[in-house]
């Protein structure tokens, strides 16, 4: 028998043939479309039964409920509490993406101890004794020392138990360096305080007023409450209501409001005083309010009917003395109108007569407590703990000064981590031994990153209790990383602008995931090995007792709805509203020793003809700017208008944009006083000629790979200005020049 | 390309005789080869191939239905029912077995393997699901044994019967059990619930003529299932 090539091919042939008679290639070739649906990576959710764990959302000072949706011991999904009165079912781009910072790569999992370089990513993981008795170690060394005052602390938080623990410490350990955020809310309540003597939270009944006038809030962008905000614009259409944006960009909410009025940045204030200058003119205000309830009425008028006319107010904001008028007009007229501050989400203060400016318009319109307008809130006032008893070391501490200037002025005595900066920046004697940074991240939130890098350098022994490997927990020496809101108990009182009493509850959803501590039980634990008055200032068992106490009465009704609510409160009448000396509403502050209105327009720092443009930061729904940044869901919903892969896009307008011979997606290099960085520019009809506008919260260094060097950091070019009158950073902008790169 | 098989003496002279032997023994040659890839590769198909897909598993406890539905009051549904919110709760978690199985309670050494590997440490089973159709499909048990009122038999067959947990054969390729193609690698089909392919979905679908667009999103075809 002769195999020769004929036969291999029958052979082949034959093969061929039984093949396809077989059902190997039918099978393989269904087989293998199955398997490409089965990639790795593809993620396959859990199957089983579904329940719902509901807790507080506390990403942002929105407050909302949230429903976990569980399966098994899995959250797989996070959804708005339909029953919550401040949300009503919605949640925000970042709630929903929430489940993301449970699991995403940038979580600290364990008590970190820095072994390289300050910043250079090398750390030892140690053990929670380990850490906490080397904290205690140093701490103790500074009051062997006789300089408790060595320790300073700021806090992203200064709401709530976790942040009354924290001062609480630093009280009995003897320093009064306790530095809170500063934010528009905080600028508000200033405000308010000195003109009505109210100390509590401030709410707007935007629900109820027929018209909304923005002097800048981000309603849509993430501005107060945002999902209750959303709601509430959303819904005027069927309550008849307008809504009207004074804006220097078409912003989202300004896209969406009945009317956009464009001005030039940071006159929004004083638009408000040409508004009051109109409003007094034609006496439209309320008579009964200004007559019996008011006092510093004329003075205010005086200044105003001198220094806001109309064609003054024109000059600096550029809008129409008629459209002024008719502003004015329309407000007064209106049935239950509301004027609302704090520009974009709110994150800057702003000059204190800014706020000062629209509450007193709340006021001409007797718009203060009725409905539909600024409430002032009674403080919830739930923690009562006994004062902590001090022992000498710590009394004689808590005398020295605070390392943030303030309390240099009777009345405004804000507390500002901006300032702290500045002042170590002066004079670096001051500089504090010790710096623990709770749920904030000045790295990257304050104004002049690089400055503040530099300072926050020098100081000796930095400590963290970030969830998140941030910008600042990568410089720290040790991370005592702290339960993320999914995995803690924690107490949120007062959502942002809410206007009734509240407080809500986040509780753990799911048990903590790595080997990281309730920053209330951390602080207990080191009061108790610092021992004494410290260990007595901190009698409690953990920080769930500690709540749990705190809460009294509030704590079974708070565990069953998730909230408690003072439904019955009704807003106090004008009668025995204010607290002042003279019982009356005080137009220009008490205790003011001029009326403050001189400093109401903070102008852009810089020198107009080196630097021709106005660079303003923006806020936007989509970008978290505050300490924590973007979880990787909300980066991918941001537009090629703000960001091109890696590189960010400013917007500016067309005609601009043609004087310096820029094309819509080309690279420029943007410079202003504090830095300079290359940018794409984005040609706009919806800015204001001479303006430069970058998004907040890109530019971040730390996190992951998912958010880490995408876009700049707005703060790297725009330093504070600091309000003469509070302190406060006033700042909403730089000058700028743009070039063709 | 033929001239070089063709039987040509060197001289050019053709032997007719010779030729035609030749050509009936080469011929009887090719067929020969053809038979043998023929069977060769049938043999591949239908055995090697099947064997060589699929590869065994058992159950981490073998599990004796007989013995469960005397024991329970409401058969199937007893373990495997559909919740309040209508979704299905497919094979029991350890807590339902818990109620009864807290501790041992026969004779049978799975069972005392069962106590003491999972009750005793509070470890679910990672129990080897027949059914499990790809996360692409959205089946609903409610729709139909609820609406359709069909029972468990049609599509899962007589498991309810069996004493002891069959063997899992797993695709090697795509991670599925042998049973959504079914024993016949052939394909062929006896019982309704021999075969639980897509194209049986649909057979039954089209046969008892249900709605043939998606009640979600009112789209027809493939969103019936695939939304
Ligand atoms: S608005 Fe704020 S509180 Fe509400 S879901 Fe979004 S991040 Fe959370």
């Amino acid at each position: 028998m002769k195999v020769d090539r004929r036969s291999f091919l029958a052979f082949g042939v034959g093969g061929a043939a039984g093949t396809a008679l077989s059902p190997l290639p039918w099978k393989l070739t269904d087989d293998l479309s199955i398997w490409s649906q089965r990639w790795p990576w593809v993620p396959i959710p859990k199957d089983g039964e579904i329940r719902y764990e509901t807790s507080t959302c506390t990403l942002c000072p929105g407050g909302c409920g949230i429903a976990v949706r569980m399966i098994g011991e899995r959250p797989v999904k996070i959804e708005g509490r339909k029953d919550h009165p401040v949300n009503q079912g919605g949640v925000c781009l970042r709630g929903a993406a929430g489940l993301q910072y449970l699991y995403g790569p940038s979580r600290v999992r364990t008590p970190l101890k820095r072994v390289g370089k300050r910043g250079q990513g090398q750390w030892a993981r140690i053990s929670w004794e380990a850490a906490l008795s080397e904290l205690a170690g140093k701490l103790k060394a500074l009051r062997n020392d006789g300089h408790p005052e060595g320790l300073a602390c700021i806090t992203g938080k200064d709401r709530g138990t976790v942040a009354a623990l924290l001062k609480r410490f630093m009280t009995a350990f003897g320093t009064p360096n306790y530095f809170g955020p500063a934010t528009s809310t905080h600028a508000l309540e200033t405000a308010v305080r000195t003109m009505t003597g109210q100390e509590g939270p401030v709410g707007f009944d935007l629900e109820h007023s027929d018209l909304v006038l923005s002097f800048g809030s981000g309603l849509l962008d993430g501005w107060g409450s945002p999902v209750r905000v959303f709601k509430a614009v959303s819904h005027r259409i069927e309550r008849h209501a307008e809504v009207i944006q004074v804006d220097s960009r078409m912003s989202n909410t300004a896209a969406r409001a009945d009317r956009w009025i464009a001005i030039n940045p940071g006159t929004e204030g004083v638009l408000a005083l040409g508004m009051a200058h109109v409003i007094i003119a034609k006496s439209l205000y309320n008579q009964q309010f200004i007559n019996q309830f008011a006092a510093g009425f004329d003075a205010f008028k005086k200044i105003v009917m001198a220094d806001f006319t109309p064609d003054a107010v024109a000059g600096i904001t550029g809008a129409a003395p008629g459209v002024i008028a008719e502003l004015a007009e329309k407000f007064s007229q209106a049935k239950r109108p509301v004027a609302l501050c704090g520009r974009g989400r709110g994150m800057v203060p702003g000059a204190l007569s800014e706020s000062m400016a629209v509450v007193a318009l709340n006021a001409l319109v007797g718009g203060i407590n009725q409905d539909g307008g600024l409430r002032l809130l009674p403080d919830p006032a739930y923690i009562s703990w006994p004062e902590p008893v001090m022992d000498p070391v710590a009394l004689k501490g808590n005398q020295a000064p605070r390392l943030d200037g303030a309390g240099d002025h009777p009345v405004f005595s804000p507390a500002t981590p901006n300032r702290f900066f500045d002042q170590l920046r002066e004079n670096a004697a001051r500089t504090p031994a010790i710096l623990m940074v709770a749920e904030a991240n000045p790295l990257y939130t304050l104004r002049d990153t690089q400055a503040v890098e530099k300072t926050l350098k020098q100081i000796p022994y930095l400590v963290s209790f970030s969830s998140f490997m941030d910008e600042t927990a990568r410089q720290a020496d040790l991370i005592l990383p702290n339960h993320m809101f999914l995995e803690r108990f924690e107490d949120v009182p007062s959502p942002a602008g809410f206007s009734r009493p509240f407080i809500g509850l986040s509780r753990p959803v799911v048990a903590a995931s790595y080997n990281t501590r309730h920053i209330g039980d951390t602080l207990i634990d080191l009061a108790r090995r610092l021992k004494g008055s410290i260990a007595a200032a901190f009698r409690w068992t953990n920080y769930e007792t500690c709540l749990k106490e705190t809460l009294g009465r509030k704590w079974d009704g708070m565990l069953k709805n998730g909230y408690w609510m003072n439904t019955a409160a009704s807003p106090v009448s004008w009668n025995t509203l204010f607290k002042t000396r003279s019982g009356r509403f005080e137009f220009n502050g008490e205790d003011m020793a001029a009326p403050p209105w001189k400093s109401i327009h903070v102008a852009a720092a810089g020198d107009s003809s080196a630097f021709p443009l106005v660079f303003v930061p923006y806020d936007s729904i989509r970008l978290a700017s505050g300490s924590v940044g973007n979880a990787p869901f909300m980066t991918k919903t941001v537009p090629d208008t703000v960001l091109i892969k890696e590189e960010i896009v400013v917007e500016i307008n067309r005609e601009t944009a043609g004087r310096y011979h820029l094309a819509e997606g080309k690279k420029a290099t943007l410079a202003t006083p504090r830095g300079q960085v290359t940018v794409r520019v984005h040609l706009s009809d919806r800015i204001m000629p001479g303006l430069v506008a970058m998004p907040t919260g890109l530019g971040h260094t730390a996190y992951d790979d998912f958010l880490a060097g995408k876009g700049v950091n707005v703060n790297q070019l725009i330093g504070p200005a600091k309000d003469p009158l509070s302190g406060y950073d006033a700042a909403w902008g730089i000058r700028a020049k743009i070039t063709k790169a | 390309m033929s001239h070089s098989s063709d039987p040509v003496s060197p001289e050019g002279n053709e032997s007719p005789a010779a030729t035609s032997d030749t050509e009936s023994k080469d011929g009887a040659v090719i067929i020969l080869f053809f038979i043998i890839g023929l069977a060769a590769s049938m043999v591949v198909g239908w055995v090697v191939f099947p064997t060589l897909l699929y590869s065994k598993k058992y159950q981490p406890v073998s599990f004796n239905h007989t013995l469960h539905v005397k024991e329970v009051e409401n058969g199937c549904q007893s373990c495997h029912f559909l919740r309040k919110d209508g979704t299905f709760s497919g094979i029991p978690t350890l807590n339902s077995c818990k109620s009864c199985h807290e501790s041992v309670q026969g004779e049978t050494e799975e069972e005392a393997r069962f106590v003491s590997q999972y009750v005793d440490r509070n470890r679910e089973v990672p129990w080897l699901i027949y059914s499990r159709q790809p996360d692409c499909v959205f089946f609903s048990h409610a729709a139909h044994i609820v609406t359709a009122k069909m029972d468990c038999v049609t599509c899962h067959g007589h498991i309810g019967e069996s004493d002891r947990s069959p063997v899992y054969e797993v695709n090697r390729i795509t991670g599925y059990s042998r049973n959504i193609w079914g024993k016949s690698i052939a394909g062929i089909k006896h019982n309704s619930w021999d075969r639980m392919k897509m194209d049986d979905c649909s057979a039954c679908h089209v046969r008892e003529n249900v709605r043939q667009t998606s009640v979600q999103t009112e789209k027809g075809g493939c969103f019936v299932c695939h939304k």
